[in-house]
């Protein structure tokens, strides 16, 4: 086994999970709304109108604790030259062709945009989710207001979804990643293989 | 709801058909004749009594509209507009707000929760309580500006059109006590005539433009208006001209609903099926040795 580097600290990864299963719950609860075929979903929150009041509070949470996590990371998110060339060999990535790929800092460009897909949606699904939260804020705004909220809250809800799918199975892919989210550490290999510009930064090497 | 449950021809947040293998049942409505309406507020009155409503006793702002909205303990109201239609002659349209029971009913379509909101096969749109969930979603589906959340219990309230007496053989409470004649109950095909006779007594009397309120934008409504002025509705406390579900909503509970579901489906699939095909991305040893 090569040497590990510390990736993320305890922080760090608590605040991640603190928002991930709020963004499980919230997920489910949502989707159990948004369709018939997940009303069955409510089932877990204790019926219909358990899933209704959970909803908008761990929504709340998840917003809360995703501000921090923003924070945390932001200064790592911004976009450089390295990406965009790795974007243009998106397709070889995603064959596991990684010979040649340029030198990455701490994400990609993948993780970079979902990271700029979490800022927006979320911010995006609080204010539309106040606007329509029964019954404390919504008696508040008029009808027309309410009818732009639900569509805007499904749709950012559908785009921030669909980003975590793509998150989760990233790490589960890209073998010697769901550690760093765990125990904190990655392998030498993986950092020097994934992110060498990184991996120097935090070596020396 | 058992014995009705063969009468419900329509219900919320389900996508199999409901049992219509029986024949189809006489469709019904309610026609408020505005031209006949004094604004004695009994239909109110009447609704309270036989639905065991009160509402809190409001403050007086100067007008005749008493309570002054629809509420969970007010299911119809009586709202009142001076206008001048013609120069010089004042006219007080009265209009007897409350559900309208459209036939392509917007709360429904909006309601997330299964059989919360039904349609039953005579046309008239009821809400389940008991299956409510008190989310709101029927209040931007309705076109009209009609469902009401009770603080009490956060759920959904509006006028059933008395099903619970329909069901019986009865007319409405509001019918009944109307003691001008102004509302009256059967069934659509004959509320459509009777309405023809009062258009034409309209007309005669000088209301060029009087008219029967049947909003086709819903898919025609089972409480109808004999309007003196049908040309223009707004007069009436903003009865609206041609009402229709929101496109909105009608986007948010129509095409998205599927397609948005089947897209998170996809991706999950995608995944799967790429992990299958291309396998884990792993380190190789010999990289790992190198070092």
């Amino acid at each position: 086994m090569s040497k590990m580097i510390q990736r993320y600290t305890a922080k760090e990864r608590n605040n991640h999970w603190v928002v991930s299963i709020a963004f499980v719950l919230a997920g489910l609860s949502g989707l159990a709304l948004f369709h018939p075929a997940f009303f069955f979903l409510t089932n877990l929150f204790g019926g219909g109108p358990w899933t209704r009041i959970l909803h908008p509070f761990i929504g709340a949470v998840m917003f809360l604790s995703f501000i921090a996590m923003a924070a945390r990371f932001w200064r790592f998110n911004h976009f450089t030259a390295a990406d965009r060339q790795w974007m243009k060999r998106i397709g070889d990535v995603i064959r596991n062709r990684d010979q040649g790929l340029p030198e990455l800092g701490k994400y990609n460009a993948g993780q970079k945009y979902l990271f700029w897909i979490m800022v927006v949606s979320i911010p995006v699904l609080l204010l539309s989710g106040m606007v329509i939260w029964q019954p404390w804020f919504a008696p508040y705004f008029p009808i027309w207001l309410l009818r732009v909220a639900v569509v805007i809250h499904a749709l950012a809800a559908w785009i921030m979804i669909l980003g975590i799918v793509v998150h989760v199975y990233a790490a589960i892919w890209v073998r010697g990643t769901v550690r760093a989210m765990t125990r904190g550490t990655v392998s030498e290999a993986w950092a020097k293989h994934h992110h060498r510009a990184w991996y120097r930064e935090m070596t020396g090497k | 709801m058992a014995l009705q449950s063969l009468d419900i021809k329509a219900r919320s947040a389900t996508t199999t058909p409901s049992p219509v293998a029986r024949g189809e049942a006489i469709k019904v409505a309610k026609l408020i004749d505005i031209s006949k309406c004094i604004g004695c507020k009994a239909c109110q009155a009447a609704c309270m009594e036989w639905n065991d409503l009160r509402d809190a006793v409001g403050t007086n702002v100067g007008i005749y509209d008493n309570p002054r909205d629809l509420s969970d303990q007010s299911w119809t109201v009586m709202r009142f507009s001076e206008v001048e239609v013609e120069q010089g002659r004042l006219e007080w349209l009265i209009r007897k707000d409350g559900c309208m029971h459209c036939d392509d009913p917007g709360c429904l379509k909006a309601c997330p929760s299964p059989g919360a909101i039904v349609q039953y096969a005579n046309g008239i749109v009821d809400f389940h309580e008991e299956h409510c969930i008190g989310c709101g979603y029927c209040i931007t589906g309705c076109p009209f500006d009609i469902p009401r959340i009770s603080k009490k219990d956060n759920k959904a309230y509006k006028c059933t059109l008395c099903s619970d007496r329909v069901g019986v053989g009865l007319e409405p409470a509001c019918v009944k006590t109307c003691p001008t004649g102004a509302i009256v109950f059967g069934s659509k095909a004959d509320m459509i005539h009777h309405a023809e006779g009062r258009i034409t007594d309209l007309k005669e009397r000088g209301y060029q433009n009087a008219g029967l309120y049947d909003p086709q934008g819903v898919g025609g409504t089972h409480v109808m208006y004999v309007l003196q002025h049908a040309d223009k509705p707004e007069l009436y406390a903003n009865l609206p001209k041609d009402p229709h579900i929101s496109p909105l909503v009608s986007l948010w509970k129509g095409v998205t609903k599927p397609l948005m579901s089947l897209g998170i489906g996809l991706a999950v699939f995608a995944g799967f099926f790429h992990f299958v095909t291309a396998g884990p991305k792993e380190v190789e040893e010999e990289e790992e040795k190198t070092d």
